[in-house]
């Protein structure tokens, strides 16, 4: 009997869709395999893919067993391809076939549509991998190189996923672009990644941080449309996927905690009550709550970016097509539609800001975005509960959707973070205020020292409350093998 | 006055609103608004299906309460309120602990059954919580041996304890045992929980005293101060705790134990009250012991006398030089037979106790097997379960 939720491993790749008995889809994916595990052995330093990492790893979907925690070398973490249980006779749950049985094949008029959906998703997870590749060199901690780490091999679990979809569903095309999502590379000049924030280099700490809590939670929210799409498979997919993202918001939210902890901490200890005197928090080894906001600004409004134009008839197309749905599409109440409601939207007028009423289909992007914005917010003040429980007056702000963009209405034009227009050379004089430096990044850079002891942690940072699967607070995430 | 029950909580200033948990809940117990995510004890019903995926460890938190919390006044936390006072008279049947942090670690230890963990109908009546951190009982050390080989690479022990006054404890309960000192931060070290391995009436029989099974660990804080407790010296206890991990009182219930190393204190527990009180007139007892070799086997030697009519035992070992490894689940396939038997036996009772890493070879056995005779093991067990026949203790 085929068991779909306990993991199989019987073939050469752990998953719970009987691959064992779909020869055709095994062999293509054990023929991509070896490329895949290249491009992981190239990628990561040696002396970590030799060392003992307490990772969890799924071995089976069901809550009991999908976190096991063991230590594992990174090499021989069992990737595979892991769908959320089938829901039996679910419904495509939004747009003109919304209400029918949720396809388990590919629609062919959807073809083309559904292919570039996955291929975009699929094209992000490697390239954070590739971004984050020598962080490790300068982990704080042992707490947090083996939370990169779980995040690094989970990101190589999602290409998996998005892989095994375009090989079991489209055919040769299927293949070549699962090929295309090895050969495309973080930064490369000749074949670049496809969305522009994922070409950026992860330089330090906290903008891993700033990274894993702005961009992967709009990978999240991707993953919470396309959990929604009436293709059955795609949907079970991110479903599963999302339980691991949850992991990845936690490293983003609590190490961005952890570090203006750590600096309310120091300067309450210095008798420091003024957050913008920088050199003399500085001096004591930990990052000014001012250029932590600035991290703050540029991750958000990179972030944004990646939600597309604020109206968009892709976006409408993809919502009326049934393939992707609206943030929690299940629990909104209306006729998931949407063919006579209007949604607010930004827009520009005579250089004005203002906010107007669109057909809402074509503002499916910028509802999400919305949705996106009220998650971020959430972090950002339970942040300044850190702030205020120390007594110290500044607070976080996620600025106006206005500042620094380089897609949608706002693109080409200049504000400052609170929405308001300016001239570019007023813009430029501010700039350095708004947006981190190279000397700010230079004074980041300074800090990252790694700290290999275990229970100890780097001068800019306060270790977390509660360890990884409970461990003691000198529990040995990683056991390093230093050749 | 309601009955208080144990209520789960999340812990506020940890959980990062994620909604994992909500989305994983299959009864939609769990909701939150622009502030919190909370529990509502009027759904949940313990499946414990939310703790494993929450990726911050915000979730596993208790408090023992007369009125639950409602679903408003957790909206409005910032932080988690403290556990009030309980008294005992309050406690009632069906109670592991009153103590939160015990009542979080037994409901961890016992998350392996799949379920809520039921105590089987003929059990005893067992007392919970007499003793606790703010009043624990004082014991006497009277003795303290090593169970394993003198070349053996671990070290467990037998340590005996009495009491001046009589400490009420069933077989398959814990004790708490509180170590001397504080932590980094200055906190006094919380009670670490230990299965005792004697049976109710004492390790002497109407002497009332308790035996534990103690496995020294490296860094252990809490077990290389017992394993180096020497006769004479006073320990600070709490507890009792746990209140499903029992054995039943009908002598035909036929108990099926699965174990490995100090996993094995509550059988030896289990195997002493039968031969106490009906002997060899029971319904019988088999037991799957692994551990690496002989002289690593906490027992080895007096088990080896216990007759056959009373404790069936396979004494399973992985590290035999010259020896294939053989793990308890390897055994229990290759006891297909007489397990498949005994798991269509409407009066057998189950018991696994261990490290934690055991559970799932061991189910997949009972998988196997429970499909030998075309049963659904999730089924059964869940079916056990409920009716308290099935029982996972694990760490």
């Amino acid at each position: 009997m085929l068991d779909l939720i306990n993991v199989s491993y019987d073939t050469q790749i752990p998953n719970n869709v009987g691959l064992s008995s779909d020869k055709r889809v095994l062999k293509a994916l054990e023929k991509w395999h070896p490329g895949y595990i290249n491009w992981w052995s190239d990628l990561i330093p040696d002396n970590f893919q030799q060392s003992l990492v307490y990772l969890r790893t799924a071995v089976s979907v069901d809550p009991k067993g999908w976190a096991k925690f063991d230590y594992v070398k990174m090499p021989e973490y069992r990737w595979g391809i892991l769908l959320a249980p089938q829901v039996e006779d679910r419904r495509i749950p939004c747009g003109e076939h919304a209400g029918q049985p949720a396809w388990q094949e590919v629609p062919g008029e959807y073809r083309n549509l559904l292919k570039r959906l996955i291929v975009i998703q699929g094209d992000t997870e490697p390239a954070s991998v590739e971004q984050q590749r020598f962080l490790g060199l300068t982990a704080p901690s042992l707490y947090d190189m083996r939370n990169l780490f779980q995040v690094n091999v989970e990101e190589g679990r999602h290409l998996w996923a998005m892989v095994y979809l375009l090989q079991k569903y489209f055919g040769k095309d299927g293949r070549e672009e699962a090929d295309d999502l090895l050969r495309r590379s973080s930064g490369s000049e000749e074949a670049p990644r496809m969305l522009g924030a994922f070409n950026e280099e992860t330089p330090d700490w906290l903008s891993f941080f700033m990274f894993t809590y702005f961009t992967d939670r709009d990978g999240k929210m991707q993953l919470e449309s396309l959990a929604q799409s009436g293709f059955d498979p795609l949907s079970r997919t991110c479903r599963f996927m999302l339980t691991e993202e949850a992991h990845h918001m936690f490293v983003g939210e609590t190490g961005v905690g952890r570090t203006i902890q750590r600096t309310c901490e120091v300067m309450n200890a210095h008798g420091i009550t003024d957050p913008y005197d920088i050199n003399k928090i500085r001096d004591l080894g930990v990052i000014d709550l001012p250029t932590i906001q600035k991290k703050l600004n540029l991750h958000y409004t990179l972030s944004l970016d990646l939600f597309g134009q604020e109206v968009s008839t892709n976006a409408a197309n993809a919502f009326n097509a049934g393939i992707k749905g609206r943030y929690m599409e299940s629990r909104i109440d209306d006729d998931h539609k949407l063919t006579n409601d209007t949604y607010t939207v930004w827009d520009l007028e005579d250089g004005k800001v203002v906010q107007k009423q669109v057909p809402a289909l074509t503002a499916i992007n910028m509802r999400l975005r919305d949705d996106y914005t009220r998650d971020a917010a959430g972090g950002v003040g339970r942040w300044n509960k850190i702030i205020e429980k120390a007594g110290i007056e500044f607070e976080m702000k996620l600025p106006h959707e206005s500042f620094h963009r380089q897609i949608g209405v706002f693109a080409g034009h200049n504000f400052d973070p609170d929405g308001n227009p300016l001239s570019g050379a007023d813009y430029d004089a501010k700039v350095n205020d708004w947006l981190p430096t190279h000397a700010d990044g230079d004074f980041i850079q300074s800090l990252m020292k790694p700290v290999y002891e275990p229970g100890q942690y780097a001068s800019w940072i306060s270790p977390p409350k509660v360890g990884i699967d409970n461990k003691p607070g000198d529990f040995e995430y990683v056991k390093l093998h230093m050749a | 006055m309601n009955k208080p029950i144990k209520q789960h909580l999340i812990d506020p200033e940890i959980c990062i609103r994620c909604y994992t948990c909500e989305m994983t809940c299959p009864i939609e117990a769990i909701v939150h608004d622009d502030n919190n995510v909370v529990v509502d004890a009027d759904k949940c019903d313990y499946c414990m299906a939310c703790i494993p995926v929450c990726p911050t460890g915000s979730i596993d938190e208790w408090r023992v309460v007369a009125d639950p919390y409602s679903v408003e006044e957790q909206f409005g936390w910032e932080e988690l309120p403290e556990q009030q006072d309980i008294t005992q008279s309050e406690a009632a049947g069906g109670m592991e602990a009153l103590d939160d942090a015990m009542a979080a670690l037994l409901a961890e230890a016992h998350a392996g059954a799949g379920g809520k963990a039921v105590a089987p109908a003929s059990a005893s009546k067992p007392t919970v919580n007499m003793y606790n951190l703010s009043h624990p009982v004082e014991a006497t050390v009277q003795g303290n041996y090593r169970l394993t080989g003198d070349g053996a690479d671990t070290d467990v022990r037998h340590v005996i304890l009495s009491f001046q006054d009589k400490f009420p404890v069933l077989e398959g309960q814990s004790i708490g045992i509180l170590p001397p000192g504080q932590d980094d931060k200055g906190n006094p070290y919380l009670p670490r929980l230990y299965s005792v391995s004697s049976p109710r009436d004492g390790e002497r029989p109407n002497f009332g005293n308790v035996s534990l099974t103690v496995k020294r660990e490296q860094h252990g804080i809490c077990s290389n101060y017992v394993c180096d407790l020497k006769p004479g010296d006073k320990v600070r206890v709490t507890g009792p705790f746990g209140a499903t991990f029992l054995m039943p009182d009908d002598p035909q219930a036929r108990l099926l134990m699965v174990c490995t190393g100090t996993g094995s204190a509550p059988m030896r527990a289990f195997t002493m009250r039968r031969q106490r009180s009906v002997g060899n007139k029971s319904g019988g007892m088999t037991m799957f012991f692994g551990a690496r070799s002989p002289d690593t086997l906490p027992y080895f030697g007096p088990l080896k006398k216990v007759p056959e009519a009373l404790l069936k035992t396979h004494m399973v070992f992985s590290r035999l030089p010259d020896q294939p490894k053989e793990y308890v689940q390897d055994r229990i396939l290759a006891e297909e037979d007489a397990v498949a038997e005994m798991l269509g036996d409407p009066n057998t009772y189950i018991y696994i106790c261990g490290l934690r890493g055991m559970e799932e070879g061991v189910e997949k056995a009972f998988t196997n097997i429970a499909e030998s005779i075309g049963v659904q093991w999730v089924a059964l067990r869940d079916a056990m379960r409920e009716e308290g026949r099935y029982h996972v203790e694990t760490y």
